[in-house]
């Protein structure tokens, strides 16, 4: 059994240590905003937060976040406006929106160390994340958006 | 004439294991009713507290999982495995019936308060150097702390190993009793420092290598070694990691167990720290001054190359751009795997993204530490003596999605581009070994 934190709410779960983080949040835990995509952490689709840092959940064993603070992007804001949804829903970035979580998952760790991304900073740390649907100019364009105005949050707080 | 001899031979080696025994036997310490918790004063348990920490005594006489100090913690030693005691006050399990005596003894000689012997995996060669004061504190810590029943496992060393009594043999070679001598030519933080290292915290227990008979090697002292299937890095000039370690940069890796140059920690010194030198019980004053005498040793004022350059230049290296990654396979590797979080931009890394082109698993000799993370992951497990690395910090466990060959090709790509070292050699096959080893520890 391992306990962690899911979105603010302690969890204990039945799934053996070694299963894969990603499937105890989608079938034990039910939530499936979280996506399988490659399974072996190149694609980026099943990206969640680990105490605040993207993580390749389906290659991460449960066991390994054992006390830790687990976010999915159903818990990234409680009301689904964190700065790159808005974003994202005013840019109408996604095509099919299958690895679009994953995007929004690793934006937000970017967004944290590099509150003023330059392109190379969003070329390195949004590479492991794979869109078939070319998005990644609207991804670009979105992420940018939402760093001026988390920087001009911040600046008023 | 032949058979003789041969008496001869057997009945001198008669007379000297029954020497060996002879010399080997240590009296029994009568045992004690258990001391109340409330006879020892407040302020020596509370010493006795951080001294137990700095020593960290949880990190081995703690199940991954179990009760503090109730012991079951498996050391895997070349010899086979050897299980930490119950050192809680319990009566039949732990040591609730040793005295101040018979726990001083076990500190300072190595032995039980039956008159075993202990084994060297407790490093009594090293606790021998303690002050009667700081042992007293120990004990006064110890015996205040609840009392567990547990009976550990017994270990798992062939014959003739398992005999306590050829112990003797040993301590005749390689133990000296006594304690700490301060150095008068330095200064007092220096030797708090190096009495804590050298006694209390045992650093060159997993920093020296060892002799085929499990002694530490004589004149290596903190020269690397290899321990629970990685390598604890020199201490010495010979550290190879590209930033030398400062006091300062030493002071904030032992406190938090990570630091933006020079990475975070991993393997058995995470309960070293995370559940040990961390804890807000040790005073800062007795990490500085620990920090303080490697930072001699390691002779990083000399060593003090022009930390910003070499800094830039491995920020530099951690971002590949697509064009790069078109033409060289191994370095698509990277970049779809490695650079989202170990990517670095601007004057100095951040300490949640590890840059590769500072870490000492690159530098080292061997790949062992760098094939090991790249495998296993990096945990963010609770229970301490389990944990890895900086606390918040997870790394998914690419041996689960890399084949060997894929593993041992990255390793080769890194050490290529991100250190002027010569290469590796035979990757893969050191993939391999690393991932069964683990699979059968697991």
């Amino acid at each position: 059994m391992t306990t962690f934190d899911l979105n603010g709410k302690t969890v204990s779960v039945q799934s053996p240590d070694d299963a894969a983080l990603l499937w105890v949040i989608r079938d034990e835990l039910g939530l499936t905003g979280t996506k399988f995509g490659c399974g072996i952490g190149f694609c980026g689709a099943c990206t969640v937060h680990v105490e605040g840092r993207a993580t390749r959940a389906c290659i991460t064993p449960v066991a390994a976040v054992a006390g830790a603070k687990v976010t999915t992007i159903e818990g990234l804001d409680a009301a689904g406006n964190h700065p790159l949804q808005t974003a994202w829903l005013e840019l109408q970035v996604p095509q099919c929106g299958y690895c679009q979580p994953g995007q929004i998952m690793q934006a937000a760790t970017l967004l944290k160390d590099f509150p003023n991304p330059t392109d190379q900073d969003i070329n390195a740390v949004m590479a492991g994340s794979v869109c078939r649907c070319m998005t990644y100019i609207r991804i670009r364009k979105a992420i940018k958006l939402a760093a001026a105005r988390m920087r001009g949050d911040t600046s008023h707080a | 004439m032949i058979r003789r001899i041969s008496i001869a031979i057997l009945v001198t080696a008669c007379f000297m294991l029954a020497g060996l025994l002879l010399l080997a036997w240590r009296p029994s310490i009568a045992p004690i009713a258990r001391p109340a918790p409330g006879s020892f004063p407040a302020d020596l348990v509370g010493k006795g507290e951080a001294l137990s920490a700095i020593g960290h005594c949880a990190a081995c006489h703690t199940q991954p999982g179990g009760r503090p100090f109730a012991g079951g913690y498996r050391l895997n030693t070349p010899f086979g495995a050897i299980f930490g005691t119950n050192i809680t006050p319990d009566p039949k399990t732990g040591i609730g019936v040793w005295s101040l005596e018979a726990f001083t003894r076990a500190m300072r000689e190595g032995l039980a308060r039956d008159g075993s012997h202990l084994m060297p995996a407790f490093p009594y060669y090293a606790f021998t150097k303690l002050s009667d004061d700081d042992v007293k504190a120990l004990y006064a810590y110890l015996m205040t702390q609840p009392a567990v029943s547990n009976t550990v496992p017994a270990n798992t060393l062939p014959f003739p190993l398992n005999i306590r009594a050829f112990q003797e043999g040993w301590k005749i070679l390689f133990f000296r009793s006594g304690r700490f001598q301060a150095n008068p030519s330095k200064s007092a933080e220096w030797n708090r420092g190096a009495y804590l290292a050298e006694g209390l915290a045992d650093c060159t227990g997993c920093h020296t290598p060892r002799n085929p008979l499990g002694a530490e090697e004589m004149g290596r002292a903190y020269a690397g070694a290899v321990i629970e299937g990685w390598i604890a890095p020199a201490l010495t000039e010979a550290n190879p990691s590209p930033v030398p370690w400062t006091q300062e940069e030493l002071f904030t890796y032992l406190r938090t167990g990570v630091t933006s140059l020079h990475g975070a920690t991993g393997a058995t010194m995470t309960p070293v720290i995370r559940g040990a030198l961390a804890l807000p019980v040790v005073p800062d004053s007795d990490i500085r001054a620990i920090a303080l005498y490697f930072s001699g040793m390691d002779r990083a004022r000399a060593r003090a190359n022009d930390v910003d350059a070499t800094t830039r230049e491995a920020v530099a290296s951690s971002y590949v751009s697509s064009d790069q990654a078109e033409n060289d396979s191994d370095a698509s590797l990277y970049t779809s795997a490695c650079m989202s979080c170990h990517y670095n931009a601007g004057r100095t890394p951040l300490a949640s993204r590890p840059e590769l082109a500072l870490n000492s698993s690159l530098m080292l000799a061997e790949p062992t530490n760098f094939i090991q993370v790249v495998l296993n992951g990096v945990t963010n497990t609770e229970t301490v003596s389990n944990a890895q690395g900086a606390p918040g910090l997870v790394m998914p466990e690419y041996g689960s999605s890399l084949t060997d060959g894929e593993i041992a090709r990255l390793a080769a790509y890194l050490r290529r581009t991100r250190t002027k070292l010569p290469p590796w050699s035979d990757l893969e096959k050191k993939v391999s070994a690393i991932r069964r080893e683990s699979m059968a520890t697991r």
